[in-house]
């Protein structure tokens, strides 16, 4: 079941697309699902094709297509790093290697607390502030060093 | 330097603000539309004075595209906006979306009005969720003003606009499948024709611009499009947003006329970072071929220079290369991307692009073979231009470009098995 915030939620994107085009919503209602559960389930998928009318496979499409969605659990403050031009003429590596060094995990892996998961991501569309990376796919952090990185890791730890 | 257009509510500590925006004479634009009944094709005709151009990278005559919207259908037509930026270098519509995006409201309404339109989308790119929370705050605010909903500024004019958050594929920046993913579907684009302006969203007629062009209009309606034309140079009409990046001092979207002399942006972004040399740069983001510092040293930014050179003004993305940047590294890096973010449908691209990554990663590893670089130049052949999408060339303009002017880092590569670049 999807819980009564996501539901909410899900009715006001509705309302911004032709009553007939519930489909239209389905990227917003995975995104949802991801915000409160930290991953999408196959089970949520389910609920989600059921709330909206449309057949499972299809939002198994969407959420396997776009690379935000986590389809396993991604630890509780997923870190997208991107490493794309910019940011590798910037030092994207230097980003990595010191988010590896800290937290221990590589790309795809998450802290034995589950506290923690890092990703590789593509470009964010926000080169100049390269080196970057996300903070579970809302807070853009930019022109990292390994000093500003440690100060975010102290502050999502608390 | 002139007064900025795009961003000019930048002097602002809340740029972003409607109450700020109506200080710069935000939304007369709008009003001297609706007031003085100008006429779609009136406003048509002063776009196209205007001489703007597509801002997304195609560069198509944005009063052109307007005027392909079938005049007399009856039923739903919309208007889409493709803030879908995620063309490696690119982060200017950004700036629009989180520090003007009224101007973009403006501008989709004025376009709204023209064509006779009543729903509009805003596609952001997933990653910058804040602007994407900007312009849903910017639009409440701008309904409650009366500049959006059923009754705009008193006239009976209709048109709201709606935000939709994008998820992580790069190909959604290509128009059609930007539709595709606003209908709830894969991004994978479509076979044109038919083009958007008859089978658009929803299979209803569409138009589609950038940020930056809609952005654009409020200027070009308020003060005449000659003047915005004037701007610019002969066929590159008015200002533009350059986003800097890379090897700089200061990395920033720079808003400028376009024909500025490259050397004046690369100045702007306060030159090439401490005592390093200029290499190579991206002209307009990543898909462009790549020029050689000197040659962009004598070249404007404008859409005719940047193509006489041999590459393309595209997004007016400016990615800077010190001499201290391994050109095998920067295209394997480039050849991944493409790899990973190719939709999968069209067979040359799908298996070019791995083809292209898997070569350019093994001559970065050292284990390259002598034919690889010829190889290469015919997978381009054979993905360019063979599929439904840009995306395919957009994969094989760089692997020509990096070869053409840096085939000897290449082939040093393969023979010595290590890099030629000494960091």
């Amino acid at each position: 079941m999807l819980s009564d915030q996501i539901q909410t939620k899900i009715n006001r994107e509705l309302s911004k697309y032709p009553a007939d085009q519930k489909q239209s919503a389905v990227m917003a209602a995975l995104r949802f699902v991801q915000d409160e559960k930290g991953w999408i389930a196959p089970d949520a998928m389910a609920d989600i094709a059921v709330y909206l009318g449309m057949p499972q496979m299809a939002v198994f499409e969407v959420a396997t297509f776009y690379h935000m969605y986590n389809l396993k659990p991604m630890g509780k403050h997923t870190l997208t790093v991107c490493t794309n031009i910019s940011c590798m003429l910037c030092g994207s590596a230097e980003t990595v290697a010191h988010l590896t060094r800290r937290l221990g995990i590589g790309f795809g892996e998450v802290t034995a607390d589950g506290k923690f998961g890092l990703r590789e991501g593509e470009c964010m569309g926000a080169c100049v502030d390269a080196p970057m990376f996300t903070i579970n796919n809302k807070k853009l952090c930019g022109r990292l060093t390994s000093e500003k990185i440690d100060q975010i890791l102290a502050e999502l730890d608390k | 330097m002139n007064a900025p257009i795009l961003l000019n509510t930048s002097h602002f500590d809340q740029p972003w603000t409607l109450e700020n925006y109506l200080k710069v004479g935000g939304y007369q634009a709008l009003r001297k539309v609706i007031e003085s009944k100008m006429t779609p094709d009136e406003i048509i005709a002063e776009v196209k004075l205007s001489g703007l151009r597509g801002r997304g990278g195609a560069g198509f005559p944005t009063g052109l595209k307007w005027s392909f919207m079938p005049k007399n259908y009856e039923g739903d037509k919309y208007l889409v906006c493709n803030s879908d930026e995620g063309e490696p270098g690119t982060c200017k519509d950004r700036d629009i979306l989180r520090f003007n995006p009224h101007s973009l409201i403006e501008g989709m309404a004025i376009a709204a009005y023209t064509m006779n339109v009543k729903v509009g989308y805003n596609y952001v790119h997933g990653e910058i969720y804040e602007a994407y929370e900007r312009m849903e705050e910017a639009c409440e605010e701008a309904r409650k003003a009366g500049y959006l909903g059923n009754n705009i500024l008193g006239s009976g004019f209709v048109f709201d606009l709606h935000n939709h958050l994008g998820y992580g594929a790069y190909v959604c920046g290509e128009e059609t499948a930007l539709l595709e993913s606003l209908e709830g579907k894969k991004g994978q684009p479509r076979f044109k024709p038919p083009f958007p302006a008859s089978f658009g969203l929803y299979g209803k007629p569409t138009t589609i611009n950038n940020t930056e062009t809609f952005a654009s209009i409020p200027y070009i309606i308020a003060q005449g499009g000659k003047k915005f034309a004037d701007m610019g140079v002969v066929n590159s009409g008015g200002v533009k947003l350059f986003s800097v990046s890379g090897h700089v001092n200061n990395p920033g979207n720079f808003e400028v006329p376009l024909g500025t002399p490259f050397k004046k942006l690369l100045e702007m972004a306060g030159g090439v970072r401490n005592g390093h040399k200029l290499k190579a740069v991206i002209p307009g983001g990543s898909s462009m071929p790549v020029l050689p510092g000197e040659i962009m040293m004598d070249l404007n930014m404008d859409f005719d220079s940047i193509a006489k050179a041999g590459s393309y003004l595209g997004t007016g993305a400016v990615i800077v290369m010190d001499e201290t940047t391994c050109m095998v590294r920067a295209l394997e890096r480039l050849s991944y991307f493409y790899f990973e973010e190719s939709c999968g449908q069209c067979t040359p691209c799908r298996e070019g692009t791995g083809w292209l990554y898997r070569i350019v990663h093994r001559i970065e590893k050292g284990e390259g073979r002598a034919e690889d670089l010829d190889l290469l130049l015919s997978l381009c052949e054979n993905i360019a231009g063979r599929t439904i999408c840009a995306l395919g060339d957009a994969a094989a303009w760089p692997v020509q470009g990096f070869l053409k002017h840096y085939r000897s880092e290449f082939e040093y590569h393969i023979e010595h098995k290590r890099c030629l670049v000494k960091v």
